[in-house]
């Protein structure tokens, strides 16, 4: 039964796949690719990964979708030109792809046996944290550097997009598309209060189940975006004061907790045991501001001259 | 069983992106196809958190914390990506790469 379950799944991943690189349309392809994100989705719980899943339902499926989708519809006014590929070069690129999924197809099949774990040391370790979800503990805790580069590289990623603004757009608002649909104003009001709290939940809750900051930001920054879609919200000037302070808040706390640690616990990013959960918290709390704040703006570009918004 | 199953899955899924990578002329086509090769990077690398699975855990927590980072950084990627993308084309008036 569940043998059947993972081979269904698998097989319609690769033909989601194949349909999102080979399909004719664009959008049709666009559409498998959000299918093979949510599918995807489901294949992380299969493979014992709740927290993963949550990530790729919120972000693999829904953000880069409605990012992919908001810039087809931009692009579909500009010339598509699309010359194929010489028969030549596709022959080459197939060997070339088929090569590299053979190695990796007999890498998997010959892992070592048994596999290396860090589950022991994680269990061991957990008590210390005051979390009891190890992932949480691995983000927040064990490898809270890696966690505090990425948000840098959300902010960076962010300054590069609003970087390929033109001069005249600088320190204005992203382009927002408004649609004042009855249907859509209707839910545009009645769904961000239930999400805020669902998205703030999902990072309280992620200290002893599946969930996390990034999880609950993403659904922060959805609502606002469905907020903005049905004219209801605005968008920031860039140049905002209260939107950079939103934008560094989380960072810029995560950094003083992490230089506090050389005083409290000796290092960097080290948390003094009696309190290690309640510092955790205080760097998750503006922490999900910081997120929901930058993708929502991730999502809505680069600003854009003042009469053409 | 089911980790060897989706890791094979992951090798494809490599080489499909790769070939779409390569053959797509168009810039969105690319930005598709190579999230397609990263979801099977990532799914390769949560089989083998699914292999650590030891005591009451389903996987290994430590790549799993990984692979969410993982995740954002290729998001992030994406997104800096398609705004090079709409701004080449809305300079250029075309969506390509090469320069004829």
């Amino acid at each position: 039964m569940s043998l059947g379950l993972d081979l269904l799944l698998a097989a319609l991943m690769l033909g989601l796949a194949g349909w999102t690189v080979l399909g004719r349309d664009m959008f049709a392809a666009i559409a498998a690719f959000i299918a093979y994100g949510l599918l995807l989705g489901i294949v992380w719980v299969r493979v014992g990964a709740l927290d993963v899943a949550l990530t790729e339902a919120a972000v693999g499926g829904g953000v880069t979708g409605g990012l992919l989708i908001a810039a087809w519809a931009r692009l579909r006014a500009t010339a598509m030109v699309e010359r194929k590929a010489g028969a030549g070069l596709a022959v080459l690129a197939a060997l070339a792809s088929l090569g590299v999924a053979v190695l990796l197809a007999a890498v998997v099949l010959h892992l070592p046996q048994p596999a290396p774990t860090l589950v022991p040391e994680a269990m061991a370790n957990l008590a210390p944290t005051g979390l009891g979800n190890p992932v949480s503990a691995t983000l927040m805790a064990w490898r809270a550097l890696d966690t505090l580069l990425e948000k840098l590289v959300l902010l960076l990623a962010l300054l590069g997009i609003w970087s390929v603004a033109p001069d005249a757009a600088w320190g204005a608002r992203p382009a927002a598309s408004v649609d004042r649909d009855g249907a859509l104003t209707f839910l545009a009001q009645f769904l961000p209060p239930v999400g805020v709290v669902v998205g703030i939940y999902t990072v309280w809750t992620s200290a002893d189940a599946p969930g996390g900051a990034f999880q609950g930001g993403t659904i922060l920054a959805a609502m606002w975006l469905l907020a903005v879609r049905a004219g209801l919200a605005d968008l920031p000037r860039v140049a905002s004061r209260w939107l950079r302070l939103a934008l560094v808040a989380g960072p810029a706390v995560f950094l003083a907790v992490g230089l506090a640690g050389f005083v409290l616990a000796g290092h960097f990013l080290a948390y003094p045991e009696a309190v290690a959960k309640p510092l955790i918290v205080l760097i998750e709390a503006p922490m999900i501001l910081s997120i929901g704040v930058s993708l929502a703006l991730m999502v809505a570009g680069p600003p854009v001259p003042k009469g053409d918004a | 069983m089911s980790a060897d199953l989706y890791g094979l899955c992951g090798a494809a899924l490599v080489g499909i992106g790769l070939y779409g990578l390569i053959v797509q002329p168009h810039p969105l086509r690319k930005i598709l196809a190579f999230n397609i090769l990263g979801g099977g990077v990532f799914l390769l690398f949560g089989v083998f958190a699914r292999r650590g699975a030891a005591l009451s855990l389903p996987g290994d927590p430590v790549p799993q914390a990984l692979l969410i980072t993982g995740l954002v950084v290729s998001f992030a990627a994406t997104a800096l990506a398609v705004a090079l993308l709409l701004r080449l084309a809305a300079e250029t008036g075309r969506a390509r790469l090469d320069d004829e």
